[in-house]
């Protein structure tokens, strides 16, 4: 039963992918990629990351949905139509998309407990942290406690993210442009 | 958007439950799943929904810029700042267990807890000033074309 909930939501996200590619009404784009995000969502919970999961739907169905349209009101509705064809670009995906197959064939297959991941430190987090940290959740205490470091620095590029924004649309850039005596 | 009578009744009702959830997430990450990055994020969304229905004029009043501006470095300072405590006690970088030596667990629980809510503080203001940044640019879309 799971996997054919699987194979049915991967089915749909390249179904939603391809729509994509094919759609050059970009306000179906964003509507697509909406729904792309939510799909994905699923497929997090059907992998027990219940966390990851309304974190993508926040984040990916919700706030870069909203973003999305908010650049799209800034520029253009529809998508310009390519100049010419090249085949350049095709050759250049389809060689990643190979390498990155093969590169798959070396991978411990899905979900295998004897996998390098599951051998090593998950191992020691899972039978450590009750006495270590104390928390029942692992996730929670391997990001802020073990991993603490990470955190901080993931926590400093979403503020870097933010002032970079704010610097070329917010409205320190206004303010500066028109200190500089130029009409917006 | 002031004739989608339907749009702002659900949206009154929703944005409620939506910041309690946040909350949820937030303060009962340990036992659950979450953290400070997933409440952040349902945070903002909590705002950004309100701004898309009632405007940007009316979200900016109950959460106005310069606070967004600075809530998004008070929490990674919050957060740089539980560091730099576990320091002051002769202890390392971020090593929470400082905080209470005769009882490390608890510590720890202290630790994560200023830590999570460092990174959701950060993460929702963050959220919020990008959409203000977006929202707050000129050509509004006229009801006609979506």
């Amino acid at each position: 039963m799971e996997l054919f909930i699987n194979l049915v939501l991967f089915f749909m996200l390249v179904a939603t992918a391809i729509a994509i590619l094919r759609m050059r009404h970009l306000f179906a784009v964003v509507m697509l990629s909406g729904v792309f995000s939510l799909l994905s969502a699923l497929l997090f919970v059907a992998l027990d990351a219940v966390d990851v999961a309304f974190t993508e739907a926040a984040v990916g169905a919700g706030i870069s949905t909203v973003l999305l349209l908010g650049t799209m009101a800034l520029t253009a509705r529809n998508e310009k139509m390519p100049r010419e064809f090249s085949i350049v670009p095709l050759l250049v995906v389809m060689a990643t998309g190979a390498v990155l197959i093969y590169g798959t064939l070396d991978m411990p297959s899905f979900g295998s407990p004897t996998s390098p991941a599951q051998t090593h430190l998950a191992e020691k987090f899972l039978t450590q942290s009750p006495s270590e940290v104390g928390i029942p959740n692992v996730v929670s205490a391997i990001l802020a406690s073990y991993r603490g470091y990470d955190t901080l620095g993931e926590t400093v590029v979403v503020f870097t993210a933010c002032i970079g924004v704010l610097m070329l649309i917010g409205s320190f850039a206004r303010r500066r442009r028109k200190n500089d005596g130029g009409a917006e | 958007m002031r004739h989608h009578l339907l749009l702002r009744v659900i949206t009154k009702l929703l944005v409620g439950p939506i910041l309690i959830f946040a909350l949820y997430v937030q303060f009962h990450g340990e036992y659950s799943p979450g953290g400070g990055f997933q409440a952040g994020a349902i945070f903002a969304v909590a705002f950004i929904l309100f701004g898309i229905v009632f405007g940007l004029d009316k979200v900016q009043e109950v959460f106005p810029p310069w606070l967004v501006h600075k809530l998004s470095a008070v929490g990674v300072l919050l957060y740089a700042g539980t560091g730099v405590y576990s320091l002051m006690l002769n202890s390392t970088y971020l090593n929470y267990s400082s905080f209470s030596p005769s009882n490390p667990i608890s510590g720890q629980h202290w630790g994560i807890i200023l830590v999570e809510l460092g990174v959701g503080i950060t993460v929702a203001s963050v959220m919020v000033a990008i959409y203000y940044a977006f929202a707050a640019r000129p050509p509004v879309i006229n009801d006609e074309e979506w």
